[in-house]
């Protein structure tokens, strides 16, 4: 989150709720577990690095949310680095992996049990982004996040389709030894 | 759930092919239930009988063993022309090449249903322009299948299922000839279809499919391997944001 607050007071200096909702609006349904909080929470450790600094909006009373937030030198070199950062997604399948391979191998659960557990939580999942894709008005922004996930998430369903062929064939031949 | 709200019912279902060493259990005694306004979708690898369950279903081919009820009417005993006036009553139809008329315009082909089943020119008529509204394809009722895109041969051949209004639609493999933006569009319409209270069965390979339903079967070797409720994960969509910071 840090990142992208810093990014939206690259244009002008805001308020803490404003942020919160620009970033609510950006995310759609993602962003509805967002408290506004975690806004000024992260404003916080902003201002404690040196990325951005406060003043008080004139004539207002001094409460958190009339505090003008604005970058600082450093802020803005930050956000400049944040837009010409390439991060590759991780796969996170690894952690995954190693509890099949290991139950398998010291016999402490059926792999095919595990990868059937998976597909279950994984579906339940997919059900609830693809209805929230379904949701979305054609051309919309936050429906191309969820976009995004599903497609994902029927990546991690056809890998554990792989991983159900193998697993059980790996077994099979395991117990004719 | 008794059968009275149950639109599909079936008990001990089998169909088989072939007979003694080629025997080819399609569909292996299976109990179904699938309740007024329920969106059902069926998996499973090819060839594991899940094509055959919806035909079936629909009354397209007969079991072999096994009794088959459709809104509370018996269907595995009931005479050819019983049947046939049921499923074009009851059942509408859609599969994965469309099976459009292509000497007729997208209006004729969903007009048909209408007058197959005695209605007038003008009730056909007026039924097809709502539908084809529905399925956003107005503009396009005058054109002939091969005019149309794959996605908009798709909505045309729901806007021909829904023509009689039935008490179910059963589709089988119906994104399987399309891109993902026509699978999407597609998807919006059985959406529409399941808010305003209709009972879908969709047969499909594409998880995603799947996934828009409101229960998943998993089919393998004729048989039932999984019967899932979905109903979304623990925590919601926020939990999906990752707030770490």
């Amino acid at each position: 989150m840090q990142d992208a607050i810093l990014a939206m007071l690259a244009k002008e200096p805001a308020h803490g709720y404003d942020l919160g909702v620009r970033l609510r609006r950006a995310l759609g349904p993602l962003g509805e577990s967002m408290n506004a909080g975690q806004v000024y929470v992260t404003l916080g450790r902003l201002e404690k690095a040196g990325l951005v600094v406060h003043h008080r909006a004139d004539g207002q009373p001094a409460r958190p949310d009339r505090k003008v937030y604005e970058l600082t030198e450093a802020g803005q070199r930050r956000v400049a680095a944040w837009l010409s950062e390439l991060k590759l997604p991780k796969p996170d399948l690894v952690e995954f992996h190693l509890k099949v391979a290991t139950a398998s191998a010291g016999r402490l659960a059926d792999p095919t049990e595990l990868v059937a557990a998976q597909r279950h939580a994984l579906r339940q999942r997919l059900h609830e982004v693809q209805r929230a894709v379904l949701g979305e008005p054609e051309g919309s922004t936050t429906g191309l996040l969820l976009e995004g996930i599903a497609l994902r998430l029927q990546a991690d369903l056809r890998w554990l389709d792989a991983c159900d062929s193998v697993w059980a064939n790996f077994e099979n031949k395991s117990e004719e030894e | 759930m008794s059968e009275f709200n149950a639109v599909l019912r079936v008990r001990g279902l089998s169909k088989e092919h072939g007979s003694g060493e080629s025997l080819v259990r399609a569909v292996d005694g299976v109990d179904l239930e699938v309740p007024t306004g329920q969106t059902l979708a069926v998996m499973g690898p090819s060839g594991c009988g899940k094509s055959t369950l919806l035909h079936l279903l629909g009354g397209l081919e007969r079991p072999t063993r096994g009794e088959t009820w459709l809104a509370g009417h018996r269907t595995d005993t009931a005479g050819e022309r019983a049947l046939a006036r049921l499923r074009s009553r009851s059942v509408g139809f859609v599969f994965q090449a469309f099976h459009l008329i292509e000497e007729l315009t997208a209006a004729e082909n969903v007009e048909l249903p209408a007058l197959l089943a005695g209605r007038s020119a003008r009730a056909a008529r007026r039924r097809a322009r709502l539908l084809l509204e529905q399925v956003g394809l107005a503009d396009r009722s005058r054109h002939l299948p091969c005019e149309l895109s794959g996605g908009q041969r798709q909505r045309v051949a729901m806007a021909r299922a829904l023509a009689n209004e039935p008490l179910v639609l059963l589709a089988d493999e119906p994104t399987g000839n399309l891109d993902t933006a026509a699978t999407l569009d597609v998807l919006r319409l059985f959406q529409d279809l399941r808010g305003a209270g209709q009972t879908l069965v969709i047969v499909t390979h594409d998880e995603r499919v799947a996934a828009s339903a409101d229960r998943l079967i998993t089919m393998r070797d004729g048989r039932f391997v999984d019967d899932t409720q979905l109903a979304g994960s623990v925590g919601g969509l926020g939990g999906l944001a990752g707030w770490e910071d």
